[in-house]
Parts: structure tokens; C-alpha cells; sequence
């Protein structure tokens, strides 16, 4: 290691990350606590900020738990989320591993690339307010094509259909990411090490044998952190479904953060009943942030500690003994 | 050769597929330019055309005649994405500083709490975060929205990976040597080394607080202080129900100037991405 072991200079250590300490306090620590608070208390109403604690501590958490409407967003929630990461991923990776082909090359995949990527980039508020044009009826575009091409022999009114409306938000979902997921694999395929490719190609192994045994295995960790990342950002679905269809049509899109952006800012400002849906939420997110935590960790850097650590408890014990022997 | 034949049949489907995609990508886009150029009753006849019309002006001034005032929007988003993207990048390449030039007690401690706070969105301490920038009656304004960006955990972690092969202590050592202070050292010297990080960082930093709803949607309240997001939602409001042309004028004004800017710099962007994987 080349780094400089000198006493004088830890203070710097200290001093240089200060702002990021003050800022993660103020900005996200101390409003992480203060959510949580306000679950256990009585707050609601528009402009209230005072607030006592409840009798029975977790009737907000009962309340949104038992509450049809939560259960509901909760589920659309996870439902849209994993309906648009299989067709998502699946894509990706096709994509990933033609683009990375060392057989043929695919003409224009730069521009290709380019364009997949692009509806990623857009604000959402945009896409989600230019598909409910697209999807207008009687006359939006979607219609007029299909009543143009015969496909429908009348315009058809989508966005009054639940499952449509949530397979709309699943394909923007889709269609959004994919090309991020697509190039996030890419990379890690060009990581890994080409002698290995060499070596299946050597021995014979064909493009759908080195895809299963030589790709996938190695491309693991992110195909992890794609999932873990995906996950956290579907649970936190917000600017599509909201307007899109503002959670409607009864409830079909509603997500948790739109049932919670509902419940403290509009309606009966209940403060304490969104803290609390907030807080289940976090729940669930901290768990699935673990599993990437445990699974990213460097296992290298950990091994060697733990060798340091032992090493350095045996000195102690060491110099334990002396000492103990010298006061003998 | 039969293999050749085949390898070329696979070639022209990929192709296709390609093509496909692209097309899925773009024509959306295409629409909305196109029809932010035609008239309500063109756009209600038949809302699908590739040949612009002559209604651009007219559009514009249906749309600006209303609330949807998106120079207000522009210059507030600008204010909040510039500012956020500027404290972000330096004050996370600080902390990565601190986290790699300097051997401090807490240090471990304090990377591994970078990495776990790294995932948890900021969306679901909102309420407290209301409720504490109402009380100090701070809502309304975007500062409120440009210094929590102080405390990126995931760029502080980018910047880390960045740096430790990057910057050699050598270097730090013989600036030292001549006298220079540490914060000048990590000024003069190390944010330099450290540009294309901040750059691939800043673009994606600007981006993302550019496209943000959520938390502005709650905090701010007065027409005057609406970023370009919240304007947009105006576009979902019953004034605009039946002016088509305007709705897709209103939306193309807010999207094209980020395809241009996404086309200019595309091969960074991409690169970007792709380096924002190889974390860990």
C-alpha cells in the first residue's frame, strides 16, 4: 500500500468529508427519523406541523397494512415492476450479447445503441403525458393507425381498461430502460477476460454454449446490481403512473409512492398515515439493499482483514503473556 | 458453404430487430414533433402524419396563452440542475479525497456507510423532509432542492473507484514537500486528475435533478418556482383537453432541447453509462 500512515494528516480525513456528514444529516438522516416519527403520531391536516404521540403506537402502520387501497398500490407496484424487468432483462441481454459478438459484427450498432438509450434520457413527466396522447381516444395516434391498417374497425378507448393501462406503463417502463440495462451488460461482457472466450472457442463450444457457460457466469454481480437497482427503482414508480393516468382508472396504475404522495398531499393531508406507508416501504427497500450490500462486498479486501485482525489479536495475546510473565 | 448461409440469414434477422427497435424508440418523438406543427382539427382527423403543417405559431401562442409558462420552468431548472450538479460533483470528489488520501480511524467505518445508504432513495423521507422545510418556512424555495445534492452517496463511491488508481500519492508528497496546503493540493492538484470523472458525474447528476418531479411537485407551491416538470403536468390540466396541437407543442419544447443536447454528447452519455457499471 502506498498510502501515507502519518498521524498528522488524519484530521484531514475528517475535516474533508465534514460537508458530506453535515449535508447526509440535515437533508436525509434527520428527515429518515422524523418520517418515521410522524408515523406514531396523530399529524394530519393542511399546514400542521404540531403533533402527539398516538395511544396505541402503531395504529398508522395497522391502518395502511389493513387498508385495501395500500394492499392494492403495493401490489400494482410489484406487479408492474416485475412485468417490465423480465421482458427488460431477456432484451438486454439478447441484445447485449449480439453487440459483443466476436463472430459478426452488427453494422450500425453504435447509432443503434444510441437510439435504445435515448427514451431514457427524456424527463418522464413527458413520456408519460406524450403516451396519454398517443393513446387518446377517439383520435389519438395509436387509434388512427390501427382503425388506418384495419386492425380495429372502430377507435378504441384504452386507457379505460385496467390491464391496458397497466400494460401501457409496463411498456414505457420497458421501452425506457432497456437500452441503460443493455449497455450496463455490454460493459461487463467487454470485462470479461477475452482468454476465456479463447478458451471455449478452442474447445469447440458454440455461440449459445459460450452465452450459457462462459457469459452469464460471469456477468453475475451485475446482472445482480441491474436487478437490486431495478427493484429499487420500480418500488419507487412515481412521475409515470402519476401522469400517465394519476393512478387511474380505479386504481389499475396506482403505485405506493403515488398512494402516498395521495394520502399526505391531498385529501385529508394525512402526514402520519403516508410516513407510516413510507417507512413499510423502506423496510422493504433496506432488505433488498443488504442482499446487494453482502453481494458486492469485496471479498478479497475482506479476506485480508480478517487475516490482519487475527494477526493483530495474536500480538496482543503475545504481548499479554510477557506482561504477564515480567509482573510474575 | 451451408454455415455462411446461415450466419448471413442471422446477420439480416438481428438486423431487423435492430431496426425494429430503433424505430419503436424514435417514432413517439416523431409524432409529438410533427403534430406540435399541425392544427387541433388536422391532428383530430387523422393524428398520425409525417408531413409537418404550418400551425408552429399558432400552437405557440394557444399554449403560451395559458399558465404553461415554460421560460419560468427553463430558468428554475436550470438554477436547481446547475446548482446541484456543481455542489454534487465537488463535494463528493472531496469526500472521495478524504476517503483515499487520508489515514483516519472511521475511515473503514465511513466507506462502508457510504455504501450502504448508497441505495436508499431519498422519495421515502419526503414527508419528514416537508415537514422540516415547512416549518422553517423554506418551502418555495430551490435551495431547498440544490444543497441536499451536498451528500451523493453513489457519486462519493464513483469517485472513489475513480481515484484510487488515478491519483498517485507521489504526487500529493512532492506538493507537500514545496509547502502547498492540503486544500490547495486537493484544488490545484487532484480535482483536475480527476475531470473526466466529474464530467461523466455531472452530465448524469444534471439529468437526473433536471427530470425530478417528485420532491419538487411537494416542496414547491407558487406558479413562479415551478421547474420544467411540474410545468409540464400542467399539460394534463382540463385547459389544454382539446388544444391537441398545444399539448404536443408544450411537450416537444420540453423534450427536444434534451434530444439535441442527448445527440451531442451521446458517445459520452453512452460511455458514461457503461462506465457506471463496472462499479466495485
Amino acid at each position: 500500500m502506498k498510502k501515507k500512515k502519518g498521524n498528522g494528516y488524519a484530521k484531514y480525513g475528517y475535516l474533508f468529508t465534514l460537508p458530506f456528514t453535515i449535508a447526509y444529516c440535515i437533508f436525509s438522516l434527520y428527515p429518515t427519523l422524523y418520517t418515521a416519527v410522524i408515523g406514531f403520531t396523530d399529524l394530519k391536516g393542511i399546514g400542521k406541523t404540531d403533533f402527539h404521540f398516538l395511544e396505541h403506537p402503531f395504529d398508522n402502520f395497522v391502518t395502511i397494512l389493513n387498508s385495501p387501497t395500500f394492499q392494492t398500490a403495493f401490489k400494482n407496484t410489484l406487479m408492474m415492476w416485475v412485468l417490465n424487468f423480465i421482458p427488460q432483462i431477456l432484451l438486454a441481454l439478447v441484445l447485449a450479447a449480439w453487440f459483443t459478438d466476436r463472430r459478426f459484427k452488427v453494422p450500425g450498432a453504435g447509432a443503434f445503441k444510441v437510439m435504445f438509450y435515448m427514451p431514457n434520457i427524456i424527463t418522464a413527466a413527458t413520456v408519460a403525458i406524450l403516451f396519454n396522447a398517443l393513446f387518446g381516444y377517439p383520435m389519438g395516434p395509436v387509434n388512427d393507425l390501427l382503425t388506418r391498417f384495419g386492425i380495429l374497425s372502430a377507435p378504441y378507448n384504452f386507457l379505460v381498461k385496467k390491464n391496458i393501462a397497466r400494460g401501457i406503463i409496463i411498456f414505457i417502463q420497458t421501452w425506457m430502460w432497456y437500452g441503460y440495462t443493455m449497455i450496463i451488460l455490454t460493459s461487463g461482457i467487454l470485462g470479461i477476460s477475452p482468454d476465456i472466450f479463447e478458451a471455449a472457442e478452442v474447445d469447440g463450444a458454440n455461440g449459445r454454449q459460450t452465452f450459457f457457460y462462459v457469459t452469464l457466469p460471469n456477468i453475475r454481480t451485475i446482472l445482480l446490481f441491474t436487478l437490486v437497482t431495478s427493484l429499487i427503482g420500480g418500488l419507487n414508480m412515481f412521475d409515470i403512473p402519476f401522469l400517465f393516468l394519476i393512478g387511474g382508472p380505479d386504481n389499475a396504475t396506482l403505485t405506493t409512492n403515488v398512494f402516498i404522495r395521495n394520502q399526505a398531499f391531498a385529501g385529508s393531508y394525512m402526514y402520519n398515515r403516508a410516513a407510516a406507508a413510507s417507512m413499510i416501504v423502506f423496510v422493504v427497500i433496506c432488505a433488498a439493499s443488504a442482499v446487494l450490500f453482502y453481494a458486492l462486498r469485496d471479498r478479497e479486501e475482506e479476506k485480508l482483514q480478517k487475516i490482519i485482525r487475527k494477526q493483530e489479536k495474536e500480538q496482543r495475546r503475545k504481548m499479554r503473556q510477557q506482561q504477564a510473565a515480567g509482573n510474575r | 458453404m451451408k454455415s455462411d448461409n446461415h450466419h448471413y440469414a442471422a446477420k439480416t434477422i438481428v438486423f431487423i430487430i435492430c431496426v425494429f427497435l430503433a424505430v419503436l424508440s424514435l417514432f413517439p418523438f416523431v409524432i409529438m414533433i410533427v403534430n406540435s406543427t399541425r392544427s387541433t382539427t388536422q391532428i383530430q382527423q387523422h393524428a398520425v402524419s409525417l408531413i409537418p403543417s404550418g400551425y408552429f405559431m399558432k400552437n405557440l401562442n394557444i399554449l403560451l396563452g395559458k399558465s404553461f409558462k415554460p421560460s419560468v420552468g427553463f430558468m428554475n431548472s436550470l438554477i436547481v440542475s446547475v446548482g446541484a450538479t456543481v455542489l454534487a460533483t465537488y463535494f463528493s470528489t472531496l469526500t472521495a479525497y478524504g476517503l483515499v488520501v487520508y489515514e483516519w480511524r472511521l475511515k473503514r467505518a465511513y466507506f462502508s456507510f457510504i455504501m450502504a445508504i448508497m441505495m436508499i432513495p431519498t422519495q421515502l423521507s419526503l414527508i419528514g423532509f416537508y415537514q422540516m422545510v415547512y416549518k422553517i418556512h423554506m418551502t418555495n424555495r430551490l435551495s431547498m432542492l440544490i444543497l441536499p445534492a451536498i451528500a451523493s452517496p453513489s457519486i462519493v463511491f464513483f469517485m472513489r473507484q475513480y481515484m484510487i488508481p488515478a491519483l498517485s500519492m507521489e504526487i500529493i508528497q512532492s506538493a507537500r514537500i514545496d509547502g502547498a496546503r492540503e486544500f490547495y493540493i486537493f484544488n490545484r492538484i487532484a480535482l483536475p486528475i480527476m475531470k473526466p470523472a466529474i464530467a461523466t458525474q455531472a452530465i448524469f447528476c444534471f439529468v437526473n435533478s433536471w427530470n425530478n418531479l417528485f420532491t419538487p411537485l411537494i416542496l414547491l407551491t407558487a406558479q413562479q418556482k415551478y421547474t420544467l416538470p411540474i410545468m409540464i403536468s400542467l399539460l394534463r390540466g382540463d385547459i389544454y383537453k382539446t388544444e391537441f396541437g398545444a399539448v404536443y407543442m408544450g411537450l416537444t419544447m420540453t423534450a427536444l432541447p434534451l434530444i439535441i443536447v442527448y445527440l451531442a454528447l451521446s458517445k459520452y452519455i453512452i460511455a458514461g453509462v457503461a462506465l457506471g457499471s463496472v462499479k466495485g
